[in-house]
């Protein structure tokens, strides 16, 4: 691995980082504690929405700070919060129809498919498409599209019909769940057998247990197939 | 960045081997599961846990003589930023039935059914709602939900897997009310892995005798999170206040817990919350970095919920055992540390030495797992070197999409898919480097089964808690702990919120605390919650 180091701007502050560190291990190791802007530092949880630029181009590129390694001379600044609204819902007052998406986030019908949402998206998802399917009223799509967002909130802050992109697969992708899917009967069933105390005789058999004996039990059980 | 040719030519020995494993386990064969005896044993001599002189004797409080991990003693044994007189306790902020103390996963289920139990409910949480190790969960939550299958046998797994340490009374919970969050989940409109009929995908989990574990791809503590975060944000009268840390419980004249003292990070500004009761969710301490290992946890997890409860009286359990998750990312070095979900173990993927052998069975329970690779990489030799110097050994993932079709890689781990994908690894196409990473506190707050620790009026739910696991926790089992006693601390507090008038609120277990750390001579310099690691100037 190399040892080089490259010029960053952070905010438009130069900086010398080593090059293989990635944008947040860049920002404390040029001195910032972070309190907003860094989550779990894995990827899954959208606190370290970043943008940059290169140089020698005029495109603006999307990034996690904790996933993206520095470039020579990017100028970046990161996007720790981006004001959004969200609709407030009883999820068991819904309906799963083709207006409700519609009727949660009317300004979805502003989407001019500029697809400026998809392009911003650091996931790399089709945030435009799946806000066209909840237009649409077809949620499946939208719930599915829309499965791996981390909310990080990039795709609102660049949307010019002002929609709240995330809130919006959120809500499709509730929908779809509860609704669109048949319930599974076998969690139902085992459900009420738990709620009738079918299994408490054993598990209290169980909680009384000598080591001993509860070892045993346990090298001896069956083990279903792979 | 992709691998080095150096590498890419150990891969090919993975490769050799591959079709002949493939076949094997097709025939149901595998490598050899250890008996508890000769796990046991291996873990003795490569475990991290066993390490010598990296534990010491707690000198002060409720658990003094305990033995715990040093940078968790540091951290108790040390004296709190605040001292009487630094703020105004005359002057209430806030005043509410149950204040929850952490934004996750537990904190968010106990705040639910809080408010279903008419409690008045703050959340108050030291980064944003839902920054919390909930959120990076990946591959499952365990419920003995299918025929073939029973609380039961979910019971024995999970306090085999903790080496029969755990409490029963808990692991009796956690199995029997598992359907039922289950079930809470997917009326909450998780978006679980499903059959068209609506069956849920199940996998095994290292530890399982069933199929049990249940997903959302490998995004499903994230899925539960956003789900539970948006439920307690439709309800609108439940108050969160995020980047608010708490700094201390406090305690009235009878040593009950009263509420806490919060601290807004942006500007440094204290609150004063009065609760009739409090509920602990602040998660876990991977950030201390025990030993020095990388970690798979959230920035924030810096053990503050065991610090706070343990000033004002609370003990704690199991502490001396960390949990290393066998799969952790050794390479590429930027994400180092970064969780590779069982899952994929689950679906079929073996580990292999630089030979591209296998050397353990896949799925033995979390501790003999890592414990067998660290011997690999160490007394055996069989590692593979990293252009840093590390070692690792091999995943191979590119057999699932043999095994289980072409394209499950990309659709059953997209997340993974993708994190490698963005330093031009193709998961589908070449195995992972992986090494045991930091990754879970096993032990914690003592509790019993309506989730009340040894302070009145002082509850815990969720990593922070400990017994439910005992030495060691099986995968799948931490998304179920943090939703059903999440759900129990919940509705504990409300209940009591109740029959319980507000208290005075001071901070005299503190003034207490300090006294005893003077006496042992202890904590001189220190100063805890940490709140947040220190990462300014390193390398990490």
């Amino acid at each position: 691995m190399s040892n080089d180091v490259v010029p960053i701007y952070i905010m438009g502050k130069k900086y010398h980082v080593p090059a293989t560190l990635t944008i947040l291990k860049a920002m404390e190791y040029s001195g910032y504690k972070f309190i907003r802007g860094c989550g779990c530092r894995g990827g899954m949880c959208g606190a370290c929405a970043t943008v940059y630029r290169l140089e020698d181009s005029y495109k603006i590129v999307p990034a996690l700070a904790c996933q993206t390694v520095v470039e020579p001379n990017m100028s970046l600044t990161q996007i720790p919060f981006f004001p959004a609204n969200k609709s407030i819902y009883d999820v068991e007052e819904l309906e799963p129809g083709t207006q409700t998406l519609l009727q949660m986030y009317p300004e979805i019908a502003r989407c001019v498919c500029c697809n400026s949402c998809t392009k911003i998206c650091p996931q790399e998802l089709d945030v435009m498409d799946y806000v066209q399917a909840a237009l649409r009223g077809d949620i499946e799509k939208a719930a599915k599209l829309s499965f791996e967002c981390i909310m990080c909130g990039l795709c609102a802050s660049r949307c010019p019909g002002e929609i709240v992109q995330y809130h919006v697969g959120l809500l499709a992708r509730r929908l779809y769940a509860k609704y669109l899917t048949p319930k599974a009967k076998h969690v139902a069933d085992r459900v009420a057998e738990t709620e009738q105390g079918k299994f408490d005789p054993e598990l209290e058999e169980l909680c009384r247990m000598d080591k001993p004996t509860l070892e045993k039990r346990y090298a001896q059980r069956d083990i279903e197939a792979q | 960045m992709p691998y080095e040719p150096y590498m890419k030519e150990l891969i090919k020995k993975v490769e050799t081997t591959r079709s002949a494993r493939i076949q094997a386990a097709k025939e149901g064969k595998h490598f050899p599961r250890l008996s508890e005896a000769d796990g046991m044993k291996l873990m003795k001599e490569f475990h991290p846990d066993y390490k010598e002189g990296t534990k010491r004797q707690l000198a002060v409080g409720p658990s003094k003589g305990k033995v715990v991990p040093n940078e968790l003693a540091d951290i108790l044994e040390a004296k709190s930023s605040l001292n009487s007189g630094t703020v105004d306790l005359s002057r209430i902020d806030y005043d509410v039935d149950v204040l929850v103390i952490g934004g996750g996963g537990a904190g968010s289920a106990a705040a639910l059914v809080a408010q279903e139990h008419g409690a008045r409910v703050l959340i108050a949480t030291k980064l944003r709602h839902g920054d919390a190790n909930t959120m990076m969960a990946e591959g499952g939550i365990q419920a003995a939900d299918k025929p073939n299958d029973s609380p039961p046998i979910h019971f024995l797994d999970a306090i085999g897997g903790g080496h029969f340490s755990n409490d029963p009374q808990l692991v009796k919970t956690l199995t029997h009310d598992a359907p039922s969050v289950i079930q809470w989940l997917e009326h909450l409109g998780v978006m679980f892995d499903k059959d068209p009929d609506g069956t849920m995908r199940t996998l095994h989990g290292g530890g399982t005798a069933r199929k049990r574990m249940h997903s959302a791809g490998d995004m499903t503590g994230a899925e539960i999170m956003r789900t539970l975060r948006d439920e307690v944000r439709n309800r609108t009268d439940i108050q969160v206040i995020e980047f608010a840390p708490a700094l201390e419980l406090f305690t009235d004249h009878e040593g009950r817990c009263a509420g806490a003292i919060l601290f807004n990070f942006e500007t440094e500004k204290y609150t004063v919350v009065r609760a009739k009761t409090t509920i602990l969710a602040t998660g876990g301490l991977g950030r201390l970095h025990i030993q020095g290992f990388p970690t798979t946890n959230h920035y924030g997890a810096t053990a503050d919920g065991l610090v706070l409860a343990y000033r004002a009286g609370a003990s704690l359990c199991f502490l001396e055992a960390t949990q290393f998750h066998p799969t952790g990312v050794i390479f590429p070095e930027q994400n180092i540390g970064l969780l590779i979900t069982e899952k994929v173990r689950g679906a079929g993927a073996q580990l292999l030495n630089a030979d591209g052998e296998q050397f353990v069975y896949p799925l033995e329970t979390r501790d003999v797992e890592s414990s067998a690779i660290i011997r690999e990489c160490s007394e055996r030799n069989k590692g593979i070197r990293t252009p840093t110097g590390r070692f690792g050994v091999w995943l191979d993932s590119p057999m699932i999409e043999v095994l289980k079709g072409p394209g499950t890689v990309a659709r059953d781990f997209p997340a993974k898919y993708r994190q490698f994908g963005r330093h031009g690894i193709d998961i589908s196409k070449e195995p992972m480097l992986i090494y045991p990473t930091l990754h879970y506190q096993n032990g914690g707050i003592t509790i019993n089964s309506q989730a009340e620790t040894e302070v009145p009026n002082l509850y815990a739910a969720g990593e922070v808690a400990g017994g439910i696991h005992g030495i060691n926790r099986l995968m799948g089992n931490s998304l179920l702990d943090i939703t059903v006693f999440g759900r129990i601390a919940g509705k504990s507090a409300a209940e009591k919120a109740k029959q319980t008038q507000p208290g005075e609120i001071t901070l005299q277990h503190v003034q207490k605390f300090h006294e005893e750390l003077k006496k042992a001579g202890v904590g001189d310099g220190r100063i805890s919650p940490i709140l947040l690691p220190d990462y300014v100037g390193k390398i990490g």
